[in-house]
């Protein structure tokens, strides 16, 4: 059952990825990658990351891609223009890519042993009260920290944004 | 079988950050360039829940959060760039922002 989880959400998250790589039109690219974060967010909850989970849907695929589908939106951002590569890059180019992420799949499987598996219910403290607890604990500093890096980012964007009143 | 090798796990998070990579390089327009960064930063987020698991302990859930709130961060003044630049040049295409090269 896990595994037909995994290899399902898996297979959905890889082609999604691709669409967003090949996809010439913003808006296309920008619905693939909310499918991307969506299987994502399973896999996660495979892994007994709850928190983690809900957090992936209401962040990254709601609040996140909602933004760069307004900005596409309020740019109109059309089909992108075809240019001309190099023989070698179509010929060479995503053989290659294919080679390299065998190789990375090669070495990953020799480093971890079968013995090392996940199944569904196998780790379970990563509820919110856990998360909760480990971040205004052990990791209070960063977590402040975070609020000041998210109130200059509210600052930059909208100085950034902003028309200019001469 | 009912359990998953846990090398499957990084092994999609290596080709969903090689995709990202991919993205990054090859494409033209400047907003899924931008889509492409997200892209990676959700492979590595895999990669640390996945650890996390592995060592039972509660860390790498802590550390995929950081990096989705300074992900957050980043798309907002990353799109408030874009939106400048745009004003200002009337483009996307990130071969047309070069004023910088000479």
């Amino acid at each position: 059952m896990d595994v037909i989880l995994f290899l399902t959400f898996a297979l959905i998250a890889v082609v999604c990825a691709i669409n967003v790589v090949v996809q010439t039109h913003p808006i296309s690219s920008a619905i693939s990658l909310v499918g991307v974060m969506g299987s994502l967010a399973v896999l996660y909850l495979l892994l007994g990351a709850e928190f983690i989970a809900a957090a992936q849907v209401i962040v990254y695929a709601g609040a996140i891609m909602v933004l760069f589908v307004f900005v596409i939106m309020l740019l109109n951002a059309g089909t992108e223009s075809k240019r001309g590569r190099s023989l070698v890059a179509q010929l060479l180019g995503a053989p290659l890519l294919v080679a390299l992420l065998g190789l990375v799949a090669y070495f990953v499987e020799r480093l971890y042993p079968r013995s090392v598996s996940v199944h569904f219910g196998g780790f379970t403290h990563g509820t919110p009260l856990d998360i909760g607890r480990a971040l205004f604990t052990t990791y209070l500093l960063p977590f402040e920290a975070t609020s000041v890096l998210i109130l200059i980012a509210i600052v930059g964007a909208i100085v950034l944004a902003r028309k200019e009143m001469d | 079988m009912t359990e998953v090798p846990i090398s499957w796990f990084l092994t999609l998070s290596a080709v969903l950050f090689v995709l990202g990579v991919a993205g990054f390089v090859f494409r033209r327009s400047v907003i899924t360039v931008f889509m492409s960064i997200e892209l990676m930063l959700n492979a590595v987020n895999l990669s640390f829940v996945t650890f996390s698991y592995q060592l039972k302990q509660v860390n790498g859930h802590l550390f995929a959060f950081f990096v989705m709130v300074v992900a957050a961060a980043e798309a907002a003044v990353g799109l408030a760039i874009i939106l400048t630049v745009f004003k200002n040049r009337e483009t996307l295409n990130i071969d047309d922002v070069d004023s910088m090269k000479n």
